[in-house]
């Protein structure tokens, strides 16, 4: 089971992806650094949280053009899983390989809190090891996460089962468009979220909530408890 | 040497918090009549040589692959 984290200056959540990816393998993931334009053969790769280049001009924006971007891009062509958290969503977004846009949170207002999480398709890669409809928590931390996409956009990812996850019981920390939390591309191998399901992985966190997205991808009998 | 100015604006019917949150502090200020306030970016861009269509071409490209999100933002180039 081999893992790659993209590291970019100003990200901060790259350690807790590093922790989370070997307590799940059971070994560390390999990091790549924003200039390199080669990525090693992985089972996936993850584009962690923070804020890259410091939000400059957009969130992502920045990171989006990066060379290291372009081989996460040519990866994602070639099927290789990609996972991009909250940053990393933000960066995917920008880079074209998701579509929609992450815009200010609509009450302006910086969120660090616990929300709940609405499987809404169990069938993707990501989410196999949990049940349709099943609703778990996850943290989320972020100033831009009001997912916006125009309505064409919008019908295309319901109708094809794009969106993965939905904030559930009302607990829509940013105004986000639908409630979307995150979403899959159209080959299904590259998920975008803005909750952080890394920080909710073992005991010690709380819950493992979490795990399942992360041994789904990677094809490991799922150990959730919820 | 060229001179533009490129103007973002977010699309008509994107919601514009930080524009919401300065027409409330207008309101604070007791600047009434404020109907509505869109927030914006603006870049100032030199550009070297004198070819006019070769620079627009060029302030085009950098809206569409940076400056701008197309996807929430529209853009206009002036050049001086």
């Amino acid at each position: 089971m081999k893992t790659a984290v993209v590291l970019l200056p100003g990200l901060n959540r790259d350690r807790d992806m590093i922790a989370a990816l070997t307590t799940i393998t059971g070994k560390a993931p390999q990091t790549v650094w924003q200039t390199e334009t080669t990525l090693p053969d992985v089972d996936l790769v993850v584009v962690p949280g923070g804020f890259s280049f410091g939000d400059y001009l957009r969130c992502g924006a920045i990171a989006a053009r990066s060379p290291v971007m372009r081989a996460v891009a040519a990866a994602a062509e070639k099927g290789v899983p990609v996972l991009g958290v909250c940053n990393g969503f933000q960066i995917l977004c920008e880079a074209g390989l998701l579509p929609g846009a992450l815009m200010r949170n609509a009450a302006l207002r910086f969120v660090c809190r616990e929300v709940k999480l609405e499987v809404v398709n169990a069938e993707t890669r990501f989410t196999g090891a949990y049940r349709q409809g099943q609703v778990i928590r996850c943290p989320v931390a972020h100033h831009d996460g009001n997912y916006f996409a125009d309505a064409a956009t919008l019908k295309r990812l319901q109708d094809e089962g794009r969106i993965v996850f939905r904030y559930a019981e009302g607990t829509n920390p940013n105004g986000a468009i639908a409630d979307i939390a995150g979403i899959v591309n159209e080959a299904g191998n590259v998920l975008g979220m803005m909750p952080h399901p890394e920080n909710l992985v073992e005991a010690e966190h709380g819950g493992t909530d979490g795990r399942g997205i992360f041994e789904s991808v990677l094809g490991m009998s799922p150990s959730l408890a919820a | 040497m060229i001179k533009a100015r490129i103007i973002v604006t977010l699309k008509t019917g994107v919601l514009d918090p930080q524009g919401k949150a300065i027409e409330s502090a207008l309101g604070n200020l007791g600047i009434d009549g404020v109907g509505a306030v869109r927030q914006g970016k603006v870049f100032d861009v030199t550009l070297e040589g004198d070819d006019a269509a070769g620079a627009r071409a060029k302030l085009d490209a950098m809206c569409e692959q940076l400056l701008a999100n197309t996807v929430i933002e529209n853009y206009s180039v002036e050049i001086a």
